[in-house]
């Protein structure tokens, strides 16, 4: 059976039907499009598919999709604003931090959630934010260099 | 296969619908059941959810803790009287998996998950269980050893808030900041005159689900928190743990570090 259901995706409102019992990253990429979000493992051990609900990171694989009713959900896809990158976007091109980029948008939020609270955050900090999240490339130095430099863009802007 | 997903206002409503729904599965944070949904196993027919406000009620006083079974493990850790509590619900999955992950799912997870579950036996918790013709309470020890059997609905945990520095947890693992249990150890270690008093040890991933190491609580009875106190009780530590191979660590290995940290635990060398 299905459920209507309406949220804010990056903004946008939208409004779709989720099958019962489906999961939020099928139902952001085959039912509404948003092909940012990646699928590496659907048991929630992977990080890729992480977005943000109303602010907190949560894996999208391990969401029932109408539980987001209401919710606002951001999304790799709403990190640039027009033609400028978000300051972590630009961070880890200049850091080399994606390699293969599979697990890049699943980082990218992850490393949103931690600077939109804190934007002065550690390097511990960094890297418990970043702790559910795999990476088979970089080693996760780069990443992690991107987005303590990342951070410094956010307390210049702010 | 579409699954019905029920949606109850009332807990009670959600556990006659448990009880009486084929196939039905209780719907919290979602860690564990959506496993088993995007593996599209044909046992899970009907979800059933909650939106019971008190099953997301957090109640800190300085004698009695009150957890509603869906406070999440980030709702703990923004919960600065619940600081002893911190180095628990902290390795449960990184921060993603905190903000879904509830304490009542924790009690059912699968060893050597339940790091959160271990820490509330350490804590001589009491489970509040929701039932179509009300509630009833049994100790988190019981749940445990009960979760398997029947349909068992967690509304929330309560328990006795330990005194300043008497609950110690410690988890070792082989990746951090996130990695999967090798073992687990929760504990109570009250003091009368510089002895232990009445301890309560719990250890994770030492047998098919969190448990309490008794013949080492009793071994520690009376003695002081020091290497020649505490070396009697590490003679014992692994006395009636029966732990798993997995690809995480053999049963063999488990059982040969459990001294070695549990000494770091009680003589407070350990870092959470």
């Amino acid at each position: 059976m299905k459920t209507p259901i309406q949220f804010r995706l990056n903004g946008e409102e939208v409004a779709t039907f989720a099958e019962g019992g489906a999961n939020l990253l099928d139902t952001l990429r085959e039912t509404i499009g948003d092909l940012s979000v990646k699928g590496g493992c659907w048991h929630g051990s992977c990080g890729a598919c992480t977005v943000l609900i109303d602010g907190a990171p949560r894996l999208a694989c391990m969401t029932l999709a109408e539980t987001v009713a209401g919710r606002s959900i951001e999304t790799t896809a709403g990190l640039r604003q027009g033609a400028e990158l978000h300051p972590l976007q630009t961070a880890f091109m200049e850091h080399f931090a994606a390699q293969c980029g599979y697990c890049t948008p699943g980082m990218l939020m992850a490393a949103k959630a931690l600077l939109d609270r804190n934007s002065s955050p550690s390097r511990e900090d960094v890297v418990d934010a970043l702790g559910g999240n795999i990476c088979r490339c970089t080693g996760y130095e780069p990443i992690i260099q991107a987005v303590l430099d990342a951070a410094r863009g956010y307390r210049r802007s702010a | 296969m579409s699954i019905n997903v029920k949606t109850f206002a009332r807990l009670a409503d959600a556990a006659g619908a448990l009880s009486s729904e084929r196939g039905a599965r209780f719907f919290a944070g979602g860690t564990l059941l959506m496993h088993t949904i995007n593996d599209a196993n044909p046992e899970v027919e009907t979800i059933v959810r909650s939106t019971d406000p008190s099953f997301l009620h957090l109640s800190v006083s300085s004698g009695r803790i009150e957890l509603g079974a869906g406070v999440t493990m980030a709702a703990i850790l923004a919960e600065h009287d619940l600081a002893f509590l911190h180095p628990a619900a902290r390795v449960v999955g990184g921060p993603a998996v905190r903000e879904a992950a509830t304490v009542g799912g924790n009690l059912f997870a699968r060893t050597p998950f339940g790091d959160f579950a271990t820490a509330l036996l350490a804590l001589d918790a009491v489970a509040t269980l929701a039932g179509g013709l009300g509630e009833r309470e049994l100790p988190v020890e019981e749940l445990l050893s009960r979760r398997d059997r029947g349909v068992l609905l967690v509304a929330a945990v309560a328990f006795k808030r330990p005194a300043a520095d008497v609950f110690r947890f410690l988890k070792v693992t082989r990746v951090h900041p996130k990695g999967i249990s090798v073992l687990t150890i929760a504990a109570q270690l009250p003091l009368v005159g510089g002895r232990v008093a009445g301890a309560r040890i719990a250890y994770g991933a030492m047998n098919s689900m969190p448990m309490r190491a008794k013949t080492a609580e009793r071994a520690l009875e009376g003695r002081a928190l020091d290497a020649a106190g505490v070396a009697p009780v590490l003679a014992v530590a692994a006395e009636s743990t029966a732990p798993v191979d997995d690809p995480i660590a053999s049963a063999w290995w488990r059982k040969a570090i459990l001294p070695i940290h549990l000494r770091r635990l009680l003589l407070g060398e350990a870092n959470a």
